[in-house]
């Protein structure tokens, strides 16, 4: 496994979920989501609109509150004050999470300190050019077209080399092209035993990345397949 | 150590962005004059007749504009999600609450700073005093503390523009009433003794208990 700053347990799972609820108002979002994921896996969980996959994800992040349950990213607890286990974690979602008037390096430049990476630097030139960005790198983000604030997104969310990757649809709004630097990326990812969450309602993207699939359908885990393998019987099939 | 470099990474972040953007210096900076000019031509200018209206208006001119300028501070972390890339960050939330605030110190310092020669003029203010400028800054960090706490609340609904000052005015009323006091007492040529053992105490005393009680609510609003 790479190593970064927060070297976790290889004997624990990568991300382990357990009776995730969350309701907003009378509409229950998540009826006791179970999740344990391995290093190494690259997981894509798939599900209709609003069947929760977007909140699940920003609760293993540590941006929403689950009503109840648990979350340990690496073994550390996420559901109390994430702390030091935020540092594990990289996550881009459906916004960018960037500064529109700062140019693509001084956005890094700003989550490399906030994150305390040291070699800075040389790290962001590293994920610019894993991006294909480094020729934008002194463009101000509002100058981008939304396809390459979507590969910056990416670049800031593995800025830290975090072990742990949450995408929300990684894919939309990407070519092709970056599309498979995309799938390349995630494959290096779980090749240096990191493991990976994502969201697609693309299923040839999907299940041309994943190790594992996931259906999210009213509320719970309904399918959970290793990738080629048939989907468990009952389940509901990747929408 | 580490909740400092967080607090300064932030603020450094929302002084480059205001840098380039110059959207709240300039909006809270043409909000200010236009205050001042309706000011100097809706009240009677007898000689004399402004000064003991003077402090009131200077302070209500600044409480308006520091809403103004907090209202805009955290909006600009909605752009992009900019609050939960914060958040993500594995920094105390301390640390991003007193980052924000700092930014929102400085902005409204700088814009304080260029409209008070524009008050003395305008309002027939006396002269001006190094304990009038220790009131403004003591005035100044509460405003910050409070409006950059409420300012992260209201900004996740919908009425934020509302919602901002029904929150941050009654919360405040403290640290205005001492500023007008003591900026009264700052700016007359007698004795100002009530600066220095009543009214600047008492600013002092407001911040420190807004500069506890703010952050600690703040960690636990955006814990998730």
């Amino acid at each position: 496994m790479r190593a970064t700053s927060e070297s976790p347990d290889p004997a624990v799972p990568a991300i382990a979920a357990a009776g995730i609820r969350k309701d907003y108002g009378d509409r229950a979002a998540l009826r006791g989501v179970d999740l344990s994921i391995g290093w190494g896996e690259i997981a894509v969980l798939f599900g209709a609109n609003g069947a929760g996959k977007t909140t699940l994800l920003r609760i293993l992040a540590g941006l929403t509150r689950a009503d109840d349950g648990t979350v340990h990213l690496a073994g550390r607890p996420m559901h109390r004050r994430g702390g030091r286990a935020r540092r594990l974690v990289g996550f881009a979602g459906h916004q960018t999470l960037l500064y529109n008037d700062l140019t693509c390096r001084e956005n890094l430049e700003f989550y490399a300190k906030l994150y305390g990476i040291s070699g800075a630097k040389d790290r962001i030139e590293q994920v610019l050019a894993q991006m294909n960005l480094s020729d934008r790198a002194n463009r101000r983000v509002r100058t981008l077209s939304h396809g390459m604030q979507k590969r910056l997104s990416m670049a800031r969310a593995i800025l830290h080399q975090p072990v742990v990757l949450l995408l929300d649809e990684p894919e939309s709004g990407l070519d092709a092209e970056s599309v498979a630097t995309l799938g390349d990326l995630l494959r290096d990812w779980a090749g240096s035993g990191r493991t990976a969450l994502l969201t697609t309602h693309s299923a040839d993207v999907g299940l041309a990345w994943a190790d594992r699939t996931l259906t999210l359908s009213n509320g719970r885990i309904e399918a959970d397949a290793v990738a080629g393998s048939p989907i468990t019987a009952g389940a509901a099939a990747p929408q | 150590m580490e909740l400092l470099r967080g607090a300064l990474t932030v603020a450094w972040k929302d002084v480059r962005l205001e840098l380039r953007s110059r959207e709240v210096i300039a909006s809270a900076l043409v909000f200010g004059l236009i205050v001042v000019v309706v000011f100097n031509f809706g009240l009677n200018r007898s000689p004399g007749s402004l000064e003991p209206v003077a402090p009131g208006l200077l302070w209500v001119a600044y409480a308006f504009i520091g809403v103004l300028a907090m209202n805009r501070a955290f909006t600009r972390e909605l752009e992009n999600g900019g609050m939960d890339g914060l958040l993500l960050a594995p920094v105390s939330r301390d640390a991003v609450f007193l980052g924000k605030m700092l930014g929102s110190l400085a902005f409204m310092l700088v814009i304080e700073a260029i409209l008070l020669p524009v008050f003395a003029v305008m309002l027939d203010l006396p002269t001006l005093s190094p304990a009038l400028g220790l009131v403004i800054l003591l005035a100044t960090v509460g405003f910050a503390t409070v409006g950059t706490f409420f300012s992260g609340i209201a900004v996740q609904t919908r009425s934020r523009e509302i919602l901002l000052p029904i929150l941050f005015f009654p919360v405040v009323v403290p640290v205005i009433i001492a500023a007008v006091e003591a900026s009264a007492l700052a700016l007359q040529s007698g004795p100002m003794t009530g600066v220095w053992t009543r009214w600047l105490p008492l600013l002092i005393v407001f911040d420190a208990l807004y500069l506890v009680i703010c952050p600690w609510i703040f960690g636990y609003v955006f814990e998730g």
